[in-house]
């Protein structure tokens, strides 16, 4: 039996991050994660020890502030050129529930436009929650681009 | 007619397309060009295929290309290492797909044909129909020349090449510097970034020897780390140099301080090492080798170019892949140590992710710029490229080579010289 309460709450949680990232609420998004959480953009997708293999991306509290900080302070040419990106999130799936965490899988849809050109790069999205008495926590988030170990070209953006 | 004659004229003006100080714009955007250097450079010299490590074993295997020939990178049961055309003799089908695995033997999806890791023809169904054709020793997967140096594996398509060595000359020197960064293991590829820009080859090629676009380019990372290594970056009023190492390789010296990593173990250790350096003590590592472990971490100070393909690039390979004369693949291998200590390789791996590839907080900007090069050498009609940055500051090396300042771009000239003389030769 799906727990449809919970299914929602994960699902509220998750479009609303979405739209943060979409709508450059980086701030707000720094303050949906827990001190430990980590957020990983693989290159294997069945790769699951990220610390010790090469990611695109594996940031812990501080790497996540400083690629917001680059996101917003103006000084990278490549991430004025993303103007705006555009994501679905769609798919859920409660993989695990505990007392303290639950697990959910999602498949994402972003697009991006760069210098006019609109790209598509889909991926499946998996994440740790914290429950906590108002909601959630993000304690990892793992996007798992579909093409990721083909090649990608140059992502100036948090996916 | 007479339009094409002409654009077959300027195909082959090589000799005024390179000037000493400037070259024509055509050669990012001419498509004549793109077909010819494949052929007259990627088909005629020593190209980088991979390292031995990423081969480690009997049955391991790399895919690689050379311009754009797929080839495979083997070891077979006497630990030989192979470079093998990736096509069935039979009717060509690739008989290995994706980056890197193991494998007992390769297998054409076709028709069956199945090819030993040293390329031979093993077997083949319904081999009766050959009866009286050919043997199958007459038709193992191709094999291609190579020869490595410190690892790096480089093969060729010019049977009657020069040896390696010979080709890289006063590169080895700094290849030999730069193998030093795993801390005293043996140098291990970690995994790699790939990702591909809209622009010609030689943009990314120059790059490698551009100091000159770090401060601008890259403040965004440089506002990321700490003020001590953002000092460290703030290189180019520094000791550093651009070398002309010959046959197009060049180095450009950045961080004179980082050239040898097995000197001056007594150096303070960086703040931003201070951390990874309790720890390596606490895991029971004496003084001396947690400072080796250390001071190796970062990476070398300086980017060896060596031509075509690969660059030796702080602590990374940089290598690429033309795939047409707009577009260009990159591969960004992250280094550690064999064996070396989890703390150090995990310092290595994300030192790699927050600047190098297509996430990071360096390569993207790098892109951007790559890709605005591309499109603004298609406007105007007779335009050229400047490489005369430091022309009338040039001096002789210790190794008596020629040298400039470290944001000179001595580098590029070597390289576009050497592109001149194999486009002629």
């Amino acid at each position: 039996m799906i727990d449809l309460n919970l299914l929602n709450q994960v699902t509220a949680f998750i479009s609303q991050e979405a739209d943060m990232l979409d709508f450059e609420e980086f701030e707000q998004w720094l303050d949906l994660w827990t001190d430990t959480g980590v957020y990983v953009v693989p290159i294997d997708t069945k790769e699951t020890d990220f610390a010790n293999t090469l990611n695109y991306a594996y940031d812990k509290a501080e790497m996540r502030k400083l690629r917001v900080a680059r996101l917003i302070n103006g000084e990278a040419v490549s991430t004025d050129t993303t103007e705006k990106t555009v994501r679905s999130v769609s798919r859920f799936r409660i993989l695990d529930s505990g007392e303290r965490y639950v697990s959910v899988r999602c498949a994402m849809y972003l697009s991006e436009c760069r210098h006019g050109n609109v790209k598509t790069y889909p991926a499946d999205v998996t994440y740790k929650l914290l429950k906590t008495d108002d909601g959630f926590q993000i304690e990892e988030k793992v996007v798992r681009l579909q093409n990721s170990d083909a090649y990608l070209t140059s992502i100036g953006y948090i996916l | 007619m007479t339009e094409q004659i002409s654009i077959k004229t300027v195909v082959a003006d090589y000799e005024n397309l390179i000037q000493p100080d400037k070259v024509h714009t055509s050669l990012y955007s001419n498509p004549e060009v793109f077909e010819e250097e494949l052929d007259k450079i990627f088909n005629s010299t020593w190209v980088w295929v991979g390292h031995t490590s990423e081969v480690p074993e009997v049955g391991s295997y790399k895919t690689a290309m050379i311009g754009r020939h797929s080839v495979i990178v083997t070891r077979d049961r006497k630990k030989n290492i192979h470079v093998l055309l990736n096509r069935c003799r039979h009717r060509a089908a690739t008989v290995c797909e994706g980056k890197k695995g193991k494998t007992k033997s390769f297998m054409c999806p076709y028709h069956g044909w199945g090819y030993s890791l040293d390329g031979a023809l093993r077997a083949l169904p319904k081999p009766e129909e050959y009866d009286g054709v050919f043997d199958k020793a007459d038709y193992p997967l191709i094999s291609l020349r190579y020869e490595t140096y410190q690892g790096l594996i480089f093969a060729t398509f010019k049977e009657d090449i020069e040896p390696l060595e010979d080709f890289l000359g006063g590169a080895k020197k700094w290849i030999d510097l730069f193998v030093k960064q795993s801390g005293g293991y043996p140098l291990k590829v970690l995994g790699d970034h790939r990702f591909r820009f809209p622009g010609n080859w030689k943009i990314q090629l120059e790059n490698t020897t551009d100091a000159y676009h770090f401060p601008v380019v890259h403040k965004s990372f440089v506002s990321s780390v700490d003020d001590q290594t953002a000092e460290v970056f703030d290189f180019l009023d520094g000791e550093g140099f651009v070398e002309d190492l010959g046959n197009g390789h060049s180095v450009m010296v950045m961080i004179p301080e980082l050239v040898d990593l097995e000197a001056d173990l007594d150096a303070p250790i960086p703040d931003r090492f201070k951390d990874l350096a309790a720890e390596l003590a606490a895991e029971g590592h004496s003084d001396q080798e947690v400072r080796r472990l250390v001071r190796a971490v970062g990476g070398s100070g300086f980017n060896l170019n060596l031509f075509p393909n690969v660059a030796c690039s702080m602590a990374f390979f940089r290598t690429l892949v033309p795939v047409s004369v707009n577009e260009t693949e990159i591969h960004h291998v992250a280094l550690g140590g064999e064996g070396a200590p989890t703390a150090f390789n995990q310092m290595r791996l994300r030192l790699h992710e927050h600047f190098q590839g297509p996430m990071g907080f360096g390569t993207p900007d790098d892109a951007e710029a790559w890709e605005r090069v591309q499109k603004g050498s298609h406007a105007g009609k007779d335009e050229w490229i400047l490489l005369n940055r430091g022309q009338e500051n040039q001096k002789t090396s210790v190794d008596g080579n020629v040298a400039g300042a470290v944001c000179s771009e001595v580098g590029m000239r070597a390289a576009y010289q050497m592109w001149k003389r194999m486009m002629t030769a």
